[in-house]
């Protein structure tokens, strides 16, 4: 049964790549929201790279919350209304590893390509070079947690129509403890300190959501189901 | 042991009778607790050396941040019961505790911004505490939001509970910020690990006693508030028109 919930999983996982890569104007969208948000900063405030720099990190992790948000949305949708969730129900593989699958998808193509541009918009704010390892880990390892949230309340709202504002006020509370600790870690590396703590706690923050996420976004999906 | 008490809760023309019987016995203690306190806090008390009068509005900040938490774990607690032994009542008492909860959540927060003006200089302040607090309002709102958002009762009902369960991790996080993050809000006085006497014992009293008089007026407004949730739940049912008595 363990070992063919795990090949069940690669396959969503396969399934999901192959299916995402037939879309790939929707794979840039969170991309180009990032790149936009980041942008605005600078002309909200200031061209001034020293102001900027000190509010860089809170600007990053905003910004990359908002956009892993956005992507939210494709998460399960297309899945639910065809029914392809129903039948993953009831297929007799555990519905918690095809749904961590899913959510390892959905990492693999928000979160990774968010932290590979961070870097990016880190510099265009004012952040050295040294910075771009910290900001990397920060992001790909808060991003993880992020959509491990994320995926809990997509499961949530799933018989919600319009659920755009709702499940922005369900995950952003729960969000808070990545976003703290992500801004630290970035803040550290953009100072040159030694960022590898609140890495750590944001590692943890991930391994709880790994282990936790998947079963209450299990349970949220099946009560959608009845 | 015999468990047909816990069967009985789950029939809602009982709870619903029972609920009914029950909201004096806790409704009036409540009020006679509240009044006495308040008189006690702010006439006998005597005024605090440095924060003089001001501090009076511990007498309700205290007890409805405490509140606050612990409606919450209310509402997860039964929302697990309801999700694990599909209890319609269990799903019902945490529909009717949310807007109870959120309500305490906001008055401890504007008694703390009244209190912190003059005490800290800052009716705001990014404190741990504070917004973890507000964070927690966040919860119950999107708690009421997820669940008049969904159509289906009973989906609306399980679906919220997933909710509120998953939301129980920010208790602790509120409950212990003060002493992890050491930040401006102070750290618990009364209930300290060492058993430590950090108020005098005056100002102690009516404190506990306004705290016993808001869980008791919880108790009362949570029994009336499921009396009409049943009601409304159960609008369809025959026994409603007996226990009505039209």
């Amino acid at each position: 049964m363990n070992a063919s919930a795990v090949q069940s999983a690669r396959a969503v996982l396969a399934r999901d790549l192959k299916l995402a890569f037939r879309k790939r104007g929707q794979l840039v969208q969170p991309l180009v929201f990032f790149a936009i948000i980041t942008t605005l900063f600078p002309l909200g405030i200031s061209p001034d790279l020293s102001q900027l720099r000190n509010v860089a990190p809170g600007v990053l992790w905003v910004a990359a919350l908002l956009s892993s948000l956005l992507a939210l949305e494709f998460l399960f949708r297309d899945d639910a209304h065809d029914g392809t969730l129903e039948q993953y129900a009831l297929s007799g593989q555990s519905l918690t590893w095809l749904l961590l699958a899913k959510t390892a998808t959905h990492w693999l193509l928000t979160g990774l390509p968010l932290a590979l541009m961070a870097p990016l918009s880190a510099m265009s704010l004012g952040a050295p070079v040294a910075s771009v390892p910290g900001v990397i880990a920060s992001v790909a390892i808060g991003s993880i947690a992020l959509s491990l949230i994320g995926s809990m309340g997509a499961a949530l709202t799933l018989g919600v129509r319009r659920s755009g504002a709702l499940l922005s006020l369900l995950i952003l509370p729960l969000s808070v403890p990545v976003l703290i600790f992500g801004a630290r870690a970035v803040e550290l590396a953009v100072k040159g300190d030694a960022y590898s703590a609140p890495l750590y706690l944001l590692g943890a923050v991930a391994v709880l959501g790994v282990t936790l996420a998947p079963i209450a976004a299990a349970a949220a999906v099946r009560v959608s189901l009845e | 042991m015999d468990w047909t008490w816990f069967h009985k809760l789950a029939s809602p023309p009982y709870i619903y009778r029972l609920s009914a019987t029950l909201t004096p016995w806790f409704g009036w203690p409540a009020a006679v607790a509240l009044l006495v306190a308040t008189y006690w806090g702010l006439a006998i008390v005597p005024a605090d050396y440095q924060q003089g009068e001001g501090f009076r509005i511990i007498y309700v900040h205290a007890p409805t941040a405490w509140m606050s938490l612990m409606v919450y774990m209310t509402m997860g607690v039964s929302a697990a019961i309801g999700l694990i032994w599909r209890m319609k009542v269990a799903h019902a008492v945490a529909a009717s505790v949310a807007p109870i909860g959120a309500s305490f959540t906001f008055v401890a927060l504007a008694t703390g911004s009244i209190w912190g003006g003059p005490m800290w200089g800052t009716y705001w302040e990014w404190d741990p505490r504070i917004v973890f607090e507000l964070l927690l309002l966040f919860l119950y709102l999107g708690y009421m939001g997820l669940h008049s958002s969904i159509e289906d009762p009973q989906r609306a009902d399980r679906t919220a509970a997933v909710l509120a369960v998953v939301g129980t991790i920010n208790v602790p996080i509120v409950h212990f910020s003060v002493v992890w993050w050491n930040s401006l809000h102070q750290a618990p006085t009364i209930m300290t690990l060492d058993g430590q006497k950090n108020m005098d014992p005056r100002m102690v009293g009516p404190l506990l006693l306004m705290l016993a008089g808001f869980t008791l007026l919880f108790i009362a407004l949570l029994l009336t508030r499921l009396r009409a949730e049943v009601l409304r739940r159960e609008r369809t049912a025959s026994w409603i028109r007996e226990a009505v008595g039209s």
